[in-house]
């Protein structure tokens, strides 16, 4: 973790509470991203994910504490920051092509008309949204419309993409197609992202590190778990793989018990320094609890190659 | 199904309308008890009192004095005798004068307001105490000031048209969901353009719906408006007409004010449509 892309330093949020004093959602918040990487933020409602999202976006201010991306301390948005929103957000009186067009010509002021929507007809185009360009939002199903919102925040080539839970008001069906979609395209374009999940297979499939955050008010980031399954991995057979049972029940015995007793069991956590969680290596005691089963007929070939991922 | 509706609901339209008409004629056929009276002197009374007809007008005379004004509508007989069409003129270019000044200031301020959450609580108890005033209270008041009636019955119009723009405005401005105003700032968008791009057309639909009850309203206050100040105008023409005793007169007035804030109404309604978004 020696290559800070994205930096946020001890950040905090403090709401007015009853009676005078305030509620801090969380308090002196550390967390880095490299460059190019996916990282996932899963953790239970309230625990200020959402909030860590915005910040980074620049739609909301820290109390305290700074951001600092690509070498420069954030102030307010930027259109080097992109966000897929979960309500996809999109502008219901224009077109799908107009929506993508309204980010490019807000990147590009100078650009004509052709251009404009030439660039912006290649990003819908890459979501497969082709021949779908003159419908309005009301005729697109929901899967569409996030395929918008993925091509309109793409479409203005972010240095970053953040995601607050864009797939959470979909289907599952819809919901698998996307996140290959979107893992596809993170992976073409090397794009870094941030993204808010409350859902562990998502993280698990899409993530390079995952990070869990305790409960709020006054959550921390507890631990950074480095997704050891390989760069190639694919959404069918995810679940073959021998470290996959142990990355998902560790994710999952933090969100059912450990992120509300996170506090009392570890007192002297500290927040600059999160330990990484590195599942299926040696010396790790949660590697040590975890049995993996024997891998059956598994399809990775990933395995057999050395690792690609940083 | 549809279509068998619209067919049918026009029937029952039309069956309602022949019954209306049917009972007015029948209501106002002549009561036939005609008094006694000198050859001298029924010269002298109306067809009430010669012939047993009744004061009120039925659906034929209605019908034939119409025809007439149809047939003439803009002729121009001196101050008290003008053709129905310019009376309306009149009326029309009035309601659109007042009513275009007040969409001149109501949407910019409103603007503003619903964008100022500091002028939005700052405003607020004056808006809400001029808005409740009829707008016929003015009168006085733009009559002392102006010195000219035509001009006060626009400035009335103009009162009484700009509230319901102006707190349509406010709110529509103001509940641009949050989204929406993340989008443009996201992308860096600066607030002019924000303001034309993204909160115009969201609070476009509000905004309609308010100039479409303005409509309304300046409508329903011009005829008053006017039969306060005099002169020209649909109002005066009512008033007149019941000064003349010509209920004849009063009854195609009041059909044709109908008709003419029907259609003010559905122009409006049709601009709405145009601006107003599915979700």
């Amino acid at each position: 973790m020696t290559d800070k892309f994205i930096s946020i330093e001890g950040i905090a949020k403090r709401y007015p509470g009853a009676g005078g004093g305030t509620t801090a959602v969380f308090e002196n918040l550390w967390l880095s991203m490299p460059r190019g990487e996916f990282c996932c933020v899963i953790g239970h409602s309230g625990c200020g994910k959402t909030t860590v999202l915005n910040i980074l976006a620049g739609l909301d201010a820290p109390s305290e504490g700074a951001v600092i991306v690509d070498g420069q301390a954030i102030s307010g948005t930027s259109l080097d920051r992109a966000v897929i929103f979960q309500s996809h957000a999109l502008l219901p009186w224009r077109t799908v092509l107009g929506n993508v067009a309204y980010a490019v010509t807000s990147k590009w002021r100078s650009w004509d008309r052709a251009k404009v929507k030439e660039h912006a007809q290649t990003f819908i185009d890459l979501v497969g949204l082709t021949g779908s360009e003159h419908k309005r939002p009301s005729e697109l199903s929901g899967g569409m419309k996030q395929r918008v919102g993925i091509a309109r925040a793409l479409s203005i080539t972010p240095k970053i993409m953040l995601m607050d839970e864009p797939f959470s008001a979909l289907d599952a069906l819809t919901r698998g197609t996307l996140q290959d979609e979107v893992r596809r395209i993170c992976l073409e374009t090397g794009q870094t992202a941030f993204m808010i999940t409350h859902d562990v297979d998502e993280a698990i499939y899409l993530a390079d590190k995952i990070f869990l955050m305790t409960n709020g008010p006054g959550a921390v980031l507890a631990e950074v778990v480095e997704n050891p399954l390989p760069k190639d991995r694919g959404r069918t057979d995810l679940h073959r793989h021998p470290l996959y049972y142990a990355l998902r029940n560790h994710i999952v015995d933090f969100l059912v018990s450990r992120s509300k007793n996170f506090a009392a069991e570890k007192p002297d956590h500290d927040p600059r320094n999160v330990p990484v969680v590195l599942i299926g290596k040696p010396g790790l005691t949660i590697a040590a609890d975890a049995k993996p089963e024997p891998p059956r007929e598994t399809s990775w070939p990933g395995l057999s190659r050395p690792s690609t991922s940083s | 199904m549809t279509s068998s509706l619209r067919l049918r609901a026009g029937l029952v339209s039309i069956v309602l309308l022949a019954a209306f008409l049917g009972i007015w004629h029948l209501a106002t056929r002549s009561s036939g008890t005609v008094a006694a009276m000198s050859p001298e002197y029924a010269k002298l009374m109306g067809l009430t009192a010669t012939q047993g007809k009744s004061a009120m007008p039925g659906p034929l005379d209605v019908g034939a004095k119409l025809w007439e004004h149809l047939r003439r509508p803009f002729y121009d007989n001196g101050p008290n005798d003008k053709g129905l069409g310019i009376q309306l003129g009149f009326s029309i270019a009035r309601v659109g004068t007042g009513y275009l000044l007040a969409v001149l200031v109501a949407i910019p301020l409103g603007f503003l307001i619903g964008m100022s959450p500091l002028l939005s609580k700052a405003l607020d108890p004056f808006i809400q105490v001029l808005k409740p005033i009829s707008p016929l209270a003015w009168m006085p008041l733009a009559l002392y000031t102006i010195k000219d009636s035509s001009i006060s019955a626009i400035f009335v119009i103009f009162i009484c048209s700009i509230w319901p723009m102006l707190l349509n405005t406010v709110f529509g401005v103001a509940s641009v969901r949050k989204e929406w105003i993340n989008v443009a700032r996201t992308l860096e968008v600066g607030t002019l353009r924000r303001a034309f791009t993204v909160i115009l057309p969201a609070a476009a639909p509000t905004i309609l719906t308010g100039m479409r009850i303005s409509i309304g309203i300046a409508w329903l206050v011009i005829v008053a408006a006017e039969m306060l100040v005099g002169g020209t105008g649909i109002g005066y023409f009512v008033w007149n007409e019941w000064n003349n005793l010509s209920i004849t007169n009063v009854i195609i007035a009041i059909l044709l004010i109908g008709i003419v804030g029907m259609l003010l109404d559905q122009i409006l309604a049709r601009f709405t449509r145009m601006v107003t978004f599915p979700e």
